[in-house]
């Protein structure tokens, strides 16, 4: 086994895991690759939901990806980090909206 | 940011040979990457043969008023090769008997060169089909002597072609320099004031856009009209195509990708993006540098690695097309930067 848990040159063998199951892992990439080519929204755009998302799902390799995916698109610094605040405010308003929950839960036991 | 050529600071880098070395060991030594030859082999590309020449690119002179990070060329006001006139005289006679269509200008920056404006006088004359001058912008507003270069280049119908790396302040400077995009936004607007870039103008104006970092370039086509929108709605400027160019890993950018430790992540990027079709349309197949002193070279690419071409006609005074055509291009895995993606050459994409 490998010391960590994530190793920044896996990201090059992701293609790899088709070797294991060729019809679902090429099915997989070509959905992939179909969902980030310019659509109704641009290959911009979706670049930089993706990184948005890379972070709300904490994945390294996403981030490492959509962050030069990013770069290459032209992307500012200032917009990459602006995207990452919408993903943080809805995790955050995830957690919080939970509240209510907890208010009405408090209010009918102890109203 | 350096103000200093490699060759000023004495640099491991500013030794082609090192270069080279680095180029060939490591990874592709060892066998993770393919070598270019291997690559273009599998495809049955190799060897790439040169066809007929339509470009002539002529560098006149490695000095340049800027120290940009990237520069492949290593120019910088330190740099003292310049092409002279008995050179460029030799080179005349050469535009004057080939086929070639395209001349281009490069450097360093091309309007240093003492004789710089006599040679486009002279070679204007020729009356080559497109006439190429690689203009850093700045130079334009770096003194007094090279303020009217608008209405010279318009007055021999010059067609500009000019880096800018991106529509933001902060990006660009970071890899040309503190002040170089408010100067160059003033020279676009100067060229835009004379009738450069301006939608059916024969006055030709492109833009250059590679990469501030070790990154390869996106679509080329996306990035001209993010360039378009953000240039015209902040400044008022206009211009015709934007060429989206690879870094390629040599010189400068080559120490700032070992220095940054990004060399081997930007070697695999470029081996992955590799694009066969782009090798048909590479431009070492049409072109032709001169150097600064006359020497004959694949691509700007090479005569800055010191790879000459591999034909009996060394130097633009033997030059001969009949020699010259067919020859065996000399690649090395730098040729990789010109095969990613959509391909990349002094016109921008080229697949």
């Amino acid at each position: 086994m490998s010391k960590t848990y994530y190793d920044p040159a896996d990201l090059r063998k992701f293609g790899n895991i088709t070797e294991w199951s060729e019809e679902l892992g090429t099915k997989f990439f070509d959905y992939y690759g179909k969902v980030f080519e310019e659509g109704a929204l641009t290959a911009r755009e979706k670049s930089l939901i993706a990184l948005a998302v890379a972070h709300t799902e904490q994945c390294p390799y996403c981030i490492d990806a959509y962050s030069k995916d990013s770069l290459q698109r032209g992307v500012t610094k200032e917009e990459m980090m602006e995207a990452i605040h919408v993903g943080a405010a809805i995790k955050s308003g995830a957690t919080l909206v939970h509240g209510v929950q907890m208010m009405n839960k408090v209010n009918k036991l102890d109203g | 940011m350096a103000t200093k050529s490699l060759k000023k600071r004495h640099s491991d880098l500013a030794n082609s040979n090192r270069q080279l070395e680095i180029l060939s060991n490591g990874i592709f030594q060892k066998g993770e990457l393919p070598t270019f030859k291997d690559k273009i082999s599998e495809t049955n590309q190799f060897p790439l043969k040169a066809k007929k020449l339509e470009i002539l690119q002529i560098n006149v002179g490695y000095m340049c008023n800027q120290v940009c990070d990237h520069c492949h060329v290593d120019a910088g006001p330190d740099r003292k090769e310049i092409m002279t006139r008995d050179t460029m005289k030799q080179c005349l006679e050469v535009i004057e008997n080939t086929g070639a269509h395209t001349l281009d200008l490069t450097g360093g920056a091309p309007e240093m060169n003492p004789d710089f404006r006599w040679f486009v006088e002279e070679a204007a004359k020729a009356g080559i089909k497109d006439f190429i001058v690689r203009s850093n912008l700045t130079i334009i507003r770096a003194n007094k002597k090279y303020h009217d270069l608008p209405e010279f280049f318009k007055k021999h119908n010059v067609h500009i072609v000019s880096s800018m790396p991106h529509w933001t302040r902060g990006k660009t400077d970071k890899q040309r320099g503190d002040g170089v995009f408010d100067k160059s936004i003033k020279a676009l607007q100067e060229l835009n004031a004379v009738g450069y870039g301006i939608p059916d103008s024969d006055l030709r104006l492109d833009l250059v856009y590679n990469p501030s970092g070790a990154f390869l370039p996106g679509d080329q086509a996306s990035m001209e009209k993010d360039f378009k929108k953000a240039l015209l709605e902040d400044f008022g400027i206009q211009f015709h195509n934007l060429f989206a160019i690879t870094n390629l890993p040599i010189s400068r950018f080559l120490d700032y990708l070992i220095a940054s430790e990004n060399y081997e992540d930007y070697m695999y990027s470029l081996v992955e993006a590799y694009n066969p079709s782009a090798v048909k349309n590479v431009m070492c197949t049409n072109t032709l540098s001169v150097s600064w002193d006359g020497y004959l070279f694949d691509c700007d690419f090479n005569q800055m690695l010191e790879l000459p071409v591999n034909s009996k006609v060394k130097h633009i005074s033997d030059y001969n097309e009949e020699l010259l055509e067919g020859r065996q291009i000399v690649i090395s895995q730098h040729c990789y930067g010109c095969t990613a993606g959509a391909g990349s050459s002094c016109q921008g994409s080229v697949a």
